[in-house]
Order: structure tokens, then C-alpha cells, then sequence
């Protein structure tokens, strides 16, 4: 995020667009909720009619995948009506004649057409988003889990560019990070592109630092990213080591992926349970879970927090950081021999640039957001504020594409997916927690009521749902949430591996799936 | 701008739209409150916290009067801790119970706590009292023990200011007074999130985490103890005190000043933690054998095997056929390592998180 949680609750125009926040970060929706109490407006653009629609002043319900076409035809309102920071572009940016060319032609007439979303529905979001004094985005996986994941996000900097809606409170741009540590993954250099820190790997100055503190030469070029690595199994990568992820249930196309790590000479898996990719390991290596381990995690407001333990980990299960350590040591790797994670996360804080002013003790109290360059730097709630860290603001001339599979006639229904606020991801731990299953005993495929009669299903009743990759069934459920001609279902529950049937599609640069879009077919069972 | 008042003969300074309430308690002055929780806009139900201002001809309720300049107030006369004595001797005497489990939610306490600084009982009161535990109420999460609620509509008043859910509300008034939610159903019916926060607030014990009450018996003077962590689920990275006792988690109360969170959770954060202590988890390493099944192993034999494994892949196949995937969900020590794992053991960088999926 580019602004901090508390600025959640300081707009005057909140643009909500592929974030489902109450039910996937409800206490971050609770800030959206208090601002619009002091009287903001909220416009929320998403396929399906979500709670956060429900409490919207203007709700946009585009065609998923279409959204690129939805902030394209935004932007030539805001342009048209002269509602563009001038100042702003001028002093901040690069590239505005040529991006005001480009969106000439992407009227919200020509955007009405591929998103379905009525064109003076479009020009009134434009015009309350660009008329803001302030005016803030917030985004999740609704726009980036798409082949045009990277124009999706390039079109929302452009609508803040155009307006200057960054670097002040109460605007930005704020995707809202899923998973509690997965800023910080990032962050200590889990990147097949960067060390720790965003530093690149292509970059001649980091690569000296780092042979220096690693005392090796390391690869000039990137990595592969995971889907890659996932794809050449049995091929090029014969050996993984996988650290608490549940790949097969959380990953797109399951059969592909089960193939793949099948095909793996030697799999070994860290992680609190059996799961159902641990049962496919070689080795499998029992953790410390979240209670039981000392460690620090970072936010979706880049805020570096201290996790405490607070009772001993079962049997012989021990911290991930140990067990690394052990591996590392048994191949004789140098620089792993750590007795407690303080000196890991100290070293992690002295080659990274954004943690320069972090250590293990200052991050007590929770303080700092970084980056935090020195000792004496008070951290950076707002990014952005005098400057951008590449110089200028670069618009970016993009067009809209579709989706990598649309409906036809073998497939004539959009599937979408997501999380619910029950369950988390593919329920490893909700699934396992006492009482969840009251609230949420099994999954669903929401369907809207008027296209029950039209693919002959029946509420409550089970269906089949194919797509070009298998089949799985599922209970019908009906409810308006969902738009007629497009239906949505969780991947948590393992009976129902929605993942089965995704995985038509990557974004090129990203190589993030397109979850959020899969043409299938629905019959009764 | 800074304004000056007194209190108590002592000179203080106030901000604008502070409250006699805050400006005192910034000055550490105890007045006591039943009805105040600081994250919510003021209400002045309880009368607890009155004190008399100079000028003012009956007592003013400190956490709806907002500081003034030159204003003139005392916080504990004896007419004032006379009143409050009284007040409390009402609302003790409708009370069934007031020695709750420190269990049943954050606030719990605060009754009996402030029962017992004033040395009140329920006898010179005794009489008619209010609420009607809703028992048919079978969700795994919060007890309904309206008997011992207080009518400080805290809990009605987190669900609308703090969650926005408002998903419960005052039936009737006086006697018949009733925390419901609408058409007097199941909080699973209703708008309910189970996000708890309406058993944080509750001053009595009324709204309870059944969760908690569950996994101890209940006793009321022991106190578990808590460690302030993170909560595991989603980015937005709320600040959570996990509460342990003999080496188990027994509940999560919300860190009132976690700076993500300022008190809040949703559903997962509150009630979804004892996964932690599921007979699934793993509890020794895992081998494959010859039969193609995985076997308990000692660490011994498991890393001598993890490790063999990688050593005969980097010598067959080149160290670009080796990946590591780290996990968002672990600390960040692990990501680290896990990167250092294959940078310095293989030169590469082949390595990525779980954030594509």
C-alpha cells in the first residue's frame, strides 16, 4: 500500500475495485466503512454484487477480466472534463501528451461495450474520483490474478498520475496484501528477480554486494518465477524445497501441478500438517506453527511486527528457520549457523536497504513502516510524498485485451473465484479450527437465481462444472451476489478443488494465473 | 492550538474536541466507567464518570462534556464518589453475577473491579431485574448471558461505529430492556460476523467467548497468560494477545493498541487459532520408504536424507535443477534463509514465494 491503514478512513472518494474486503481483510474494511460515516463515497467495480457493493453510493458490475476497459474509459472522462492535476503532471511525471492521445479514444461508450457497465455509470465514478480533493484506490487480486494483471495495475496508477491522488493522506494506491507475511517474503528476497530488499539481481552494484557478503558468484541473470519452475518439472528442475505452501489446492490447474511436483526426483516439504502437497514429498519436515515461534512478519502497509511464541511446538516440530538452517549446514553452506532467529533477521536488516534502520529490538512496539534507510529514520508511513524512488510518474499507454479463454458455446459460463470470510485459502488452518465448520460447513457455487432455469440446476441441488481442464462437482446455490451468466465458488474446500478447472492463463511479465477468470459449463447431476 | 483548564487545582492543557473524560485520564486521574470504550464516539449512559464543573448547577457526565477553556473541575469530591457509589449499588443490584471468568471477553472485569473499589453490594437495592439469557442460541463462538448485562450498549454501539456491521440492537427499555438482533433470532441469522467485538467490550460478562469459556474450566481468579503476537491470516496484520495456559492456547483478545488493527478482528483472527493444536499437526519428520509410504524418521535421518537428496540432484542435473519456494506465511526469518539457501548453496536464483497464486 502506498498510504497506511489509518488514511483508510480519510478519503473523500474511495474507488474499490477486484478487492471482496469485507469478507478477505474485514478489519481493513472497517476503516473504508468509518470514512464513509463522515460522508465519503464509495464506487465499487467487481464482477459479482459483494458486501462492499452493498454499501457503495455507485457500484459498477463489470464483466470480469474487462477491467482494463472500465479505467481506460475512466481516464477519458477524467481528461475530457479537465478534471487532471496539471501541477501535479507537470512536476511529477513523464509521458501525459502521449497518454492523453492514447485515451482519446477509449470513450465510456466504447468501454460500455466490453464491460457491460453503462457509460454514464463510468463518467460518474470518473467524475467523483477525479474531482476528489482526495481520492484513494484500493485493489486486490480481483486485478491482478489476470493476464493483464500489469495493465490492470498500470491503469490505476495512471487515474492517481492524472490526478495527483498519491502522496497525500487519504489517497494512493493500496492493494491489500492476502496473506500475513507474504510483504515480507517479498521483502527478504524470496524473488527470483531481487535480493532482499527489491534490490535487483540484474543490477552490477548488487550483485558485487552480495558476492561479497555471500562470498560466491551468484547468477547475473533472474530466476525462473514458480509457475515456470512448476512447468519444467521433470525436465530442467528435479529437486524443490517447499516451505509452507500448499501448491496443489492453492495453485491454478491442479492436475498440471500434481504432474509436476510428481515428477520431481526429490520434493521436500516443510509444514505444520500433511497437506496434500506434503503428501507428495520425499521428506516431509515437521514446523513451528504461528504461536510456537519468535519471528517478524510485515504488513499490507509495509509495517515490519514482531510474532511472538507462546507455547512450545509439538513433538519434534521446530521453527522453519532452524530447520533451513540444519539443510544448509548438512550440505556445507557457510553462513547458517544460527541459534535464534534475532541475528537472522539483523542480518536480513543489514543488507537491506529498506530495513537499514530496523533491527530485532526496534521493532518491538511495532513502529516502523518501511523503508526505514537509517538509525535515525522515523519509517515511511506514505510513499511517494516528495518523490517517486525511479524519478518520475510514467504513464502508461495501455489496451485492453481479453481474457486468455472467453465463453463460447462448449463453455458458455464465467467462473470466477476467491476467498469467503470463513475460511482461509485451502482451510489447513480454519478448516482445523473448532466451530468454523457452524458458520461455514461446505462450499458452494453461487449462481444468480434467473440462470438456474437456463442450465436446468437447482438450488441446493449438486452440478457438474467443466472446463477445457477436468471437471468437479459441486452444491448450486442460488443468490443475486452473482450476475446472471457468471458464477463464483471459494478453492478452499479439498472435496471441491475448484483449481481443478483454473489455469487458462498467465500475465507474461507477473506469471500471476488468471484465477479470476474461467469459461466453463454447468450441467445437473 | 493548546487551552488550558484545572483539574483538581492542577493547571492541564487540552486540544481542541477533547473531553473533560480524556483530558483527565491523559493526567491519570481514575474516574471510573462502565459505558466508555475510547474507541467509540462518547455516550454518557452509565453517569459514572460525572464530576462537578464550576458553574454547572447538577454534575456533568465527563465523557460527553468536551474541555473548554478556563474551565473548573473536580473529579472525585465526596458528593461525586457518593453518586457514583449509588449508581453502582443500582446497577450491581440488577445484576445476577458479577464475579465473572476473566474468560469471557477483555473487559469482563471491569464491573466487579469497580464492585470492589467502591465496596458496594446488590442489598440495599434488591428488587426487579432486567435481561434473558438467549440459551437457544447454539453458535460455537458467543455466549448470550443477557442476565447479566448492564444496558451500556457497548456492544451494540462496536457493531455499528467500530465493525459497521450492525447486526444487533436495543429491544424494549426499563426492566424489559434486551440486546437482540432482528426479529429476536440467532446471531447466525442476523447481519453477525462473529468478529467478537461485542464480547471485548462487554463490561460484565454478558456477551462471552463460549470458545475460551470451553477449552478451561472456569475459574474466575486465574487470570492466563498473554503474549502480544500478530495474527496469522490475512496482509492486514492485526495485533493480537494469544492467551495460554499450562503450555495451551485458550483464547485471542485483541490488542487494543495494535496499530493496524486499534482493537478490531474479524471472525479468523479471533476464533480460528487452534489449528495450532489439532491432532493433525506434524509431529516428527516424514521419509518415504521403499513402499512408497511416508514413515516417522528421526531429524538424524530425515536431514541426512534431505540433504543426500539435494546432493545427488545439484551432481546429476546442475544446480539450476534445484527451486525453493518460500512461504508467505512463515516469518520473515524463513523467507531469508530459504533465499540464502539457494543463493549461496547454488549460485542461482531460483527461488520464489507463494505470491503468484
Amino acid at each position: 500500500m502506498s498510504n497506511p491503514l489509518v488514511d483508510m478512513q480519510k478519503p473523500e472518494v474511495i474507488f474499490c475495485i477486484g478487492t471482496n474486503m469485507t469478507e478477505c481483510h474485514p478489519v481493513a474494511a472497517t476503516g473504508l466503512k468509518k470514512a464513509i460515516a463522515r460522508g465519503a463515497k464509495l464506487i465499487v467495480a467487481d464482477p459479482r454484487r459483494i458486501g462492499l457493493a452493498e454499501l457503495s453510493h455507485l457500484y459498477l458490475p463489470l464483466r470480469v477480466g474487462s477491467d482494463t476497459a472500465l479505467l481506460l474509459g475512466m481516464a477519458h472522462v477524467i481528461a475530457r472534463e479537465g478534471l487532471i492535476d496539471e501541477a501535479f503532471i507537470e512536476n511529477r511525471t513523464t509521458g501525459f501528451d502521449e497518454f492523453f492521445e492514447h485515451i482519446s479514444q477509449w470513450t465510456p461508450e466504447w468501454a460500455e461495450t466490453i464491460t457491460g457497465v453503462p457509460a454514464r455509470d463510468i463518467e460518474t465514478a470518473a467524475m467523483w474520483y477525479g474531482s476528489a480533493n482526495k481520492g484513494a484506490i484500493y485493489y486486490t487480486l480481483g486485478i491482478t490474478e489476470h493476464i493483464c494483471g500489469v495493465e490492470n495495475v498500470q491503469s490505476l496508477c495512471n487515474l492517481a498520475l492524472m490526478t495527483g491522488n498519491i502522496g497525500r493522506e487519504g489517497t494512493g494506491i493500496n492493494p491489500m496484501r492476502g496473506q500475513n507475511n507474504i510483504q515480507g517474503a517479498g521483502d527478504s528476497g524470496a524473488l527470483p528477480n531481487n535480493y532482499p530488499g527489491f534490490q535487483a539481481v540484474t543490477d552490477p552494484e548488487h550483485q558485487a554486494k552480495f558476492k561479497t557478503e555471500y562470498g560466491r558468484e551468484i547468477d547475473l541473470e533472474k530466476g525462473i518465477t514458480k509457475v515456470t519452475a512448476l512447468e519444467l518439472c521433470g525436465d530442467s528442475i528435479h529437486a524443490m524445497l517447499i516451505d509452507g505452501e500448499n501448491t496443489l489446492l492453492s495453485d491454478p490447474d491442479r492436475e498440471h501441478c500434481e504432474h509436476a511436483l510428481r515428477a520431481l526426483e526429490h520434493l521436500v516439504v516443510i509444514d505444520i500438517f500433511l497437506t496434500e502437497t506434503a503428501e507428495l514429498a520425499d521428506v516431509v519436515l515437521p514446523a513451528a506453527a504461528w504461536g510456537e515461534t519468535d519471528g517478524v512478519c510485515t504488513n499490507t502497509e509495509r509495517r515490519v511486527q514482531r510474532m511472538r511464541a507462546a507455547v512450545p511446538p509439538p513433538g519434534q516440530a521446530k521453527p522453519d528457520w532452524w530447520i533451513i538452517c540444519q539443510i544448509a549446514q548438512r550440505l556445507g553452506f557457510e553462513g547458517f549457523d544460527f541459534d535464534t532467529p534475532k541475528p537472522v533477521f539483523n542480518e536480513l536488516c543489514q543488507v537491506s536497504p529498506i530495513y537499514a534502520g530496523l533491527d530485532w529490538e526496534r521493532i518491538d512496539k511495532s513502529e516502523y513502516q518501511w523503508p526505514v534507510p537509517h538509525k535515525e529514520h522515523p519509517g515511511t508511513p506514505r510513499l511517494h510524498e516528495e518523490s517517486f524512488v525511479n524519478g518520475r510518474g510514467i504513464f502508461s499507454n495501455v489496451h485492453y485485451r481479453d481474457p486468455a479463454e472467453t465463453i463460447s458455446d462448449d463453455f458458455p459460463v464465467w467462473l470466477t473465484t476467491g476467498r469467503r470470510l470463513q475460511s482461509y485459502h485451502t482451510r489447513t488452518q480454519t478448516g482445523r479450527a473448532q466451530g468454523i465448520d457452524y458458520l461455514l460447513p461446505e462450499e458452494s457455487l453461487e449462481v444468480n437465481p434467473a440462470d438456474l432455469e437456463t442450465w436446468e440446476l437447482t438450488d441446493g441441488e449438486w452440478c457438474k462444472m467443466s472446463s477445457a481442464r477436468g471437471s468437479i462437482n459441486i452444491k448450486v446455490k442460488a443468490t443475486n451476489r452473482s450476475p446472471r451468466g457468471t458464477v463464483f465458488a471459494s478453492f478452499s474446500f479439498a472435496d471441491v478443488p475448484v483449481n481443478l478447472l483454473t489455469g487458462s492463463g498467465y500475465d507474461p511479465i507477473t506469471h500471476t494465473a488468471e484465477l479470476k477468470v474461467c469459461p466453463v459449463k454447468l450441467e445437473p447431476l | 492550538m493548546k487551552h488550558n483548564m484545572e483539574i483538581d487545582g492542577i493547571e492541564v492543557t487540552f486540544s481542541e474536541g477533547e473531553t473533560i473524560l480524556e483530558v483527565a485520564q491523559r493526567h491519570q486521574k481514575e474516574i471510573p466507567t462502565l459505558c466508555y470504550d475510547p474507541r467509540l464516539e462518547p455516550f454518557g449512559g452509565c453517569r459514572l464518570c460525572i464530576v462537578e464543573l464550576e458553574g454547572a448547577r447538577n454534575p456533568v457526565a465527563s465523557c460527553t462534556t468536551q474541555a473548554t477553556d478556563g474551565m473548573v473541575v473536580r473529579t472525585a469530591t465526596d458528593t461525586i464518589e457518593a453518586y457514583r457509589k449509588t449508581l453502582l449499588e443500582m446497577v450491581v443490584s440488577e445484576n445476577r453475577e458479577v464475579d465473572v471468568s476473566p474468560l469471557r471477553g477483555y473487559a469482563a472485569g471491569e464491573l466487579a473491579d469497580l464492585r470492589d473499589k467502591y465496596a458496594v453490594n446488590s442489598t440495599r437495592m434488591a428488587g426487579a431485574k432486567s435481561g434473558t439469557n438467549k440459551t437457544e442460541d447454539d453458535n460455537p463462538f458467543i455466549l448470550r448471558d443477557y442476565e447479566l448485562c448492564i444496558s451500556c450498549y457497548r456492544c451494540v454501539r462496536v457493531c455499528a461505529e467500530q465493525e459497521g456491521d450492525h447486526a444487533i440492537n436495543v429491544m424494549n427499555r426499563g426492566f424489559h430492556t434486551q440486546i437482540t438482533t432482528e426479529f429476536d433470532g440467532l446471531l447466525k441469522d442476523s447481519a453477525c460476523t462473529f468478529c467478537g467485538q461485542c464480547i471485548q467490550t462487554c463490561p460484565t460478562g454478558a456477551l462471552a467467548d463460549k470458545k475460551a469459556l470451553r477449552a478451561v474450566d472456569e475459574v474466575a481468579d486465574a487470570m492466563p497468560d498473554k503474549t502480544r503476537t500478530i495474527c496469522p491470516y490475512c496482509g492486514v496484520g492485526c495485533s493480537v494477545d494469544i492467551l495460554t495456559k499450562n503450555e495451551k492456547i485458550i483464547g485471542i483478545h485483541p490488542a487494543m493498541d495494535g496499530p493496524a488493527n486499534q482493537g478490531a478482528l474479524c471472525v479468523k483472527g479471533q476464533f480460528a487459532y487452534d489449528f495450532v493444536q489439532h491432532p493433525d499437526r506434524l509431529k516428527t519428520p516424514l521419509i518415504r520408504g521403499e513402499d512408497g509410504e511416508l514413515h516417522e524418521a528421526t531429524w538424524e535421518d530425515a536431514l541426512d536424507k534431505v540433504a543426500e537428496g539435494f546432493r545427488k540432484v545439484n551432481a546429476k542435473h546442475g544446480r539450476h535443477s534445484i527451486y525453493g519456494i518460500a512461504s508467505g506465511r512463515a516469518p520473515s526469518e524463513a523467507a531469508y534463509l530459504m533465499q540464502k539457501f539457494i543463493r549461496v548453496g547454488f549460485g542461482s536464483n531460483y527461488i520464489d514465494n507463494c505470491s503468484r497464486a
